[in-house]
């Protein structure tokens, strides 16, 4: 019809405009509904924790102290530090800070050093079995976390399946305590998100161009300097998107070290959610979760800029 | 070059045995008789009674019937969403708002758990005082937070997806007179179908293995299958979990597999219809 009316003369300019006008309404709602969604779901539930974290626990439903209460008939505003005090003076805040951050960082690096040479494998490998490679390392991802988690407790606790194999072959004569222990959560996580810090390095070493490789070989360069010369530096975008991908999530990591960790030194996730349903401390909750956004704010905004410019390098 | 090929593939098999052998441990184990799990009760091995118990075991049945429906929901409601947001963010160009909605549709992949949990719960503990709604937490606000998350997933999916095809066909579409709304049922849909497909998918598995966000926002009686499995696991290893870990890998690998040849299916015949169209031009 459109295009019947573009033929009569005077027409093509009336529908032009009447296209655009739907079009723009059309526009509007298709960014204004996710827009919307985001905001009272996404965005306001963190502005409600930041001013949840300086109120007062007190016993009531909620559990905190208004941000303006009335005294004498006049609006007083209501700002409490004593739940960001509180954290700063209790040690045990403080070292679950300090440890969440180093086996996240320790737990990246790991992911690392075993995720950097599978994907250098899978990007070097033919068209075939390549598809079926990154098939093998995405399936664990489907299946479920809480299972995957699950299943190294099995492995590992005293009289689980590497004591039982260690002792039968003779290597130990005790079995060795694993489970509960730093270890135990570095394997936990190292094994959770590897396929994070793969897919991304995957993404960016399968576009090396391999010309520069054979032009470094036939100057008479080494594989090892010719790796450390081209290949290593034109992924470190890669690198960086996949070590975010592992670093930020592991910081607050909940599942993991409280099936497999030690039960002395908490991770911080732990540490929110016990303030929350062990303590019933509201304001502490969140003080501490924003202590986290805060640590971690450069990181994610950091992740969000490589995000942005690879779907638009996609372009 | 060789050696270093070697040792990249030596690392590629060692990763992916690392990756496999905590699921294999489990599929081995649910068939062992033994109440200790990890001993080979080589007498009366292998066995089905984990599955018996687990399909007479009511509590187990129940939450992941709830899971179920809470994933379903969740991914239909997060494909439409995120369907939108990718849309506009692969195609509308420079608009207002487009800094905010893509900081948005990120953020969530990376943000811990713990933080979004609190803070959706504090958000319908809010909503419930201010204007009476949700009342009390359960089913719906847990399907309210699996929505949020995942339309983040479908959205990257959404968006890459269409960030791989020009707008050309687009665009002739609407120069030759369809109206926006046909042109996206006509052109677009089609387009990013597989990757609607694969969204849903993605999303339906985020929300049916979720626990720590749905910790926060489920309330007596709305218990998911991971909070069930969740708190028998937490004190300990039971069998009966092994065999709903390996009932869970066998649909998860069989779904996988479908969805491959479905997708290599349709990318065949679209390459066939490309190459007929082109045919019909000479």
């Amino acid at each position: 019809m459109a295009l019947l009316a573009r033929l009569e003369p005077g027409g093509a300019d009336r529908v032009g405009d009447g296209v655009r006008l739907t079009q723009s309404a059309g526009r509007r709602l298709v960014t204004g509904i996710p827009t919307l969604w985001l905001l009272v779901l996404f965005l306001v539930p963190f502005l409600i924790v930041f001013r949840i974290s300086f109120s007062e626990v007190r016993l009531a439903i909620p559990p905190y102290t208004p941000l303006i209460s009335w005294r004498h008939g006049a609006p007083e505003l209501e700002l409490h530090g004593s739940a960001y005090a509180f954290l700063f003076t209790d040690p045990l805040y403080v070292s679950s800070y300090l440890y969440s951050l180093k086996v996240a960082a320790i737990s990246t690096l790991c992911c690392l050093l075993i995720g950097y040479p599978m994907a250098y494998a899978i990007a070097r490998s033919g068209a075939a079995t390549r598809s079926l490679l990154l098939m093998l390392i995405v399936l664990p991802f489907w299946t479920s976390f809480l299972l995957r988690v699950y299943a190294w407790i099995g492995l590992l606790k005293n009289n689980g399946v590497i004591n039982n194999v260690l002792l039968y072959l003779g290597v130990i004569h005790h079995p060795l305590s694993l489970l509960q222990t730093d270890f135990a959560v570095y394997i936990g996580i190292v094994y959770s998100y590897l396929p994070f810090m793969i897919l991304p390095l995957y993404a960016n070493l399968e576009k090396h161009d391999v010309t520069l490789l054979e032009a470094a070989a036939d100057l008479g360069a080494r594989p090892l300097r010719a790796f450390l010369a081209i290949t290593l530096p034109q992924s470190f975008p890669g690198i960086i998107a996949g070590s975010l991908l592992v670093f930020i999530p592991a910081v607050g990591e909940y599942v993991i070290p409280t099936l497999l960790g030690r039960t002395d030194q908490l991770m911080i996730g732990r540490v929110l959610s016990d303030e929350f349903f062990e303590n019933r401390d509201w304001p502490v909750a969140s003080a501490v979760a924003i202590v986290i956004l805060l640590l971690l704010v450069i990181p994610i905004m950091l992740f969000q800029r490589l995000e942005r410019r690879e779907l638009e390098a996609a372009k | 070059m060789r050696s270093r090929g070697l040792f990249a593939r030596t690392a590629l098999v060692v990763g992916l045995v690392f990756l496999y052998v905590p699921i294999l441990s489990m599929i081995v184990f649910s068939f062992n008789n033994s109440r200790l799990v990890t001993v080979w009760d080589a007498a009366r091995s292998p066995t089905l009674r984990w599955y018996v118990a687990l399909v007479h075991n009511q509590q187990i049945l129940a939450a992941a019937w709830l899971s179920i429906r809470i994933a379903v929901v969740a991914a239909t409601c997060a494909v439409v969403l995120g369907t939108l947001a990718g849309m506009a963010l692969a195609r509308f160009g420079a608009f207002r708002g487009r800094l905010l909605l893509a900081g948005m549709t990120t953020a969530p992949i990376v943000m811990p758990e713990v933080i979004t949990g609190l803070s959706l719960l504090l958000l319908f503990v809010a909503l419930e005082q201010l204007i009476g709604w949700p009342k009390g937490v359960g089913a719906v606000t847990i399907a309210l937070a699996h929505i949020t998350f995942c339309m983040a997933y479908v959205t990257v999916v959404v968006q890459s997806r269409l960030a791989g095809f020009d707008e050309s066909l687009e665009e002739a579409a609407m120069d030759l007179g369809a109206r926006p709304a046909k042109v996206f049922l006509r052109i677009t849909l089609p387009l990013i179908l597989p990757a609607i497909a694969s969204g849903w998918l993605l999303a339906f598995t985020l929300s049916w293995d979720d626990l720590v966000i749905t910790q926060f926002v489920a309330g007596p009686g709305s218990s998911t299958l991971p909070m069930v499995v969740f708190s028998k696991v937490r004190f300990g290893v039971t069998p009966d979990v092994n065999a709903l870990a390996t009932i869970m890998v066998l649909l998860v690998a069989t779904g996988i597999a479908i969805s491959t040849v479905w997708m290599r299916y349709r990318e065949r015949r679209r390459e066939r219809d490309l190459q007929l169209a082109a045919a019909a031009n000479l």
